[in-house]
C-alpha cells in the first residue's frame, strides 16, 4: 500500500486522512443520524467531491484553458477549516495590452463552490492576492484567473482539513 | 459596527507597485450554522467591497460564504496618483461599509529611474 517513496509530510496527511475516515465512520454510525437529517435540512449532503469539470466550466466555458502562470499557496494541512491562508502569485505583466482581468477561488467541497471573485486590472500592477477561505473539509481547491484575451489559467492545490468548516451544526 | 483597518507602506513614490492589507470587522455568518439554540443563523457576508482611488474603480472583490469571518484582502496597486481611496463594502443586511485613505504619492526621485 505503501507507496516507495513516502516523505514526512506525506505520511502525516495519509495518517490524518486514515484517522478522519475512521472517526467519520464511527459518528455516522449510530448517535449522528439527526445530525445528518440536520445537514440534509441544509442542505449540506451534497457534500461530494465535485469534479474538475463541475468546478472550472461556469466560468471558463469554451474558452482556452491552460494549467500556467498562477501559483496557489495553501497550507497542505490545515488545522482550522475556517480561516485557512490563501495566497496565490499569478505571472502576468498587467499592463494594458496583457492583464489578469477576474480571478477566481473555487471549492471542490464547500456547499457554496466559488468562494471569492477579484477584479482586477492593468492598475493593480501586481496580480498577487492574499485572502483567508473556509474549506469544508479534504479537498483540492482551485485559483482560476481570466487573462485580458480572454482565455483562462489555473492551478490547483490539495489540502487536508482537520476540522471542517461549516459541519458544527448545533 | 462594521469597521476595517488598513495597512499601506508608509512612503509610496510614483511608479511602486505597493501591496494593500485590508481587513474587514465582518462575522460573515455562512448561513450553515446554528446558535447555542439549535437556531439557523441567517446568512450575512460580504455581497462586494470595492476599492476606487479618485472616483475610479481599482479593486473589487466579490465574496461569498467561503470567505473567513473578518476577511483579510491582501492586494497591490501601482502609485500613479495621489487622492482619495475609498473602500465601501455592502452585505446581505444592506448595511453599507466605509473607509477612507488619503493616499499621498511622492514623486519619483531624479536619481532613480522611473518604474513606470
Amino acid at each position: 500500500m505503501m507507496p516507495p517513496v513516502f516523505s514526512r509530510r506525506q505520511s502525516i496527511a495519509q495518517l490524518l486522512k486514515t484517522v478522519l475516515a475512521a472517526s467519520m465512520g464511527t459518528l455516522l454510525s449510530g448517535a449522528a443520524k439527526a445530525q445528518v437529517d440536520k445537514l440534509t435540512i441544509t442542505g449540506l449532503s451534497e457534500a461530494r467531491l465535485r469534479t474538475f469539470e463541475e468546478m472550472i466550466r461556469p466560468y471558463v466555458q469554451n474558452q482556452e484553458l491552460k494549467k500556467e502562470g498562477v501559483s496557489l499557496s495553501l497550507p497542505m494541512l490545515a488545522d482550522n477549516g475556517h480561516m485557512v491562508p490563501l495566497s496565490l502569485k499569478i505571472d502576468s505583466p498587467m499592463i494594458e495590452a496583457e492583464h489578469i482581468t477576474h480571478v477566481y477561488l473555487i471549492s471542490q467541497r464547500n456547499p457554496v463552490p466559488l468562494m471569492a471573485k477579484f477584479v482586477l486590472g492593468p492598475w493593480s500592477g501586481r496580480a498577487d492576492l492574499s485572502t483567508r477561505v473556509r474549506l469544508s473539509g479534504n479537498q483540492s481547491v482551485i485559483a482560476l484567473a481570466r487573462r485580458s484575451d480572454g482565455s483562462f489559467i489555473y492551478d490547483a492545490q490539495e489540502v487536508v482539513v482537520t476540522e471542517a468548516a461549516c459541519v458544527d451544526n448545533g | 459596527m462594521s469597521s476595517a483597518r488598513l495597512q499601506i507602506p508608509p512612503r509610496i513614490t510614483q511608479g511602486d507597485v505597493f501591496k494593500i492589507r485590508l481587513l474587514v470587522n465582518h462575522p460573515m455568518d455562512s448561513g450553515f450554522l446554528r446558535d447555542i439554540d439549535g437556531v439557523l443563523i441567517q446568512r450575512n457576508v460580504i455581497r462586494h467591497l470595492v476599492c476606487t482611488l479618485n472616483g475610479k474603480e481599482v479593486f473589487r472583490v466579490e465574496p461569498t460564504t467561503g470567505v473567513s469571518a473578518n476577511p483579510l484582502f491582501e492586494f497591490y496597486l501601482r502609485a500613479t496618483e495621489s487622492g482619495g481611496m475609498l473602500f465601501r463594502w455592502v452585505d446581505d443586511k444592506a448595511y453599507i461599509g466605509e473607509l477612507r485613505h488619503n493616499l499621498v504619492v511622492e514623486a519619483a526621485n531624479t536619481s532613480k529611474p522611473s518604474g513606470n
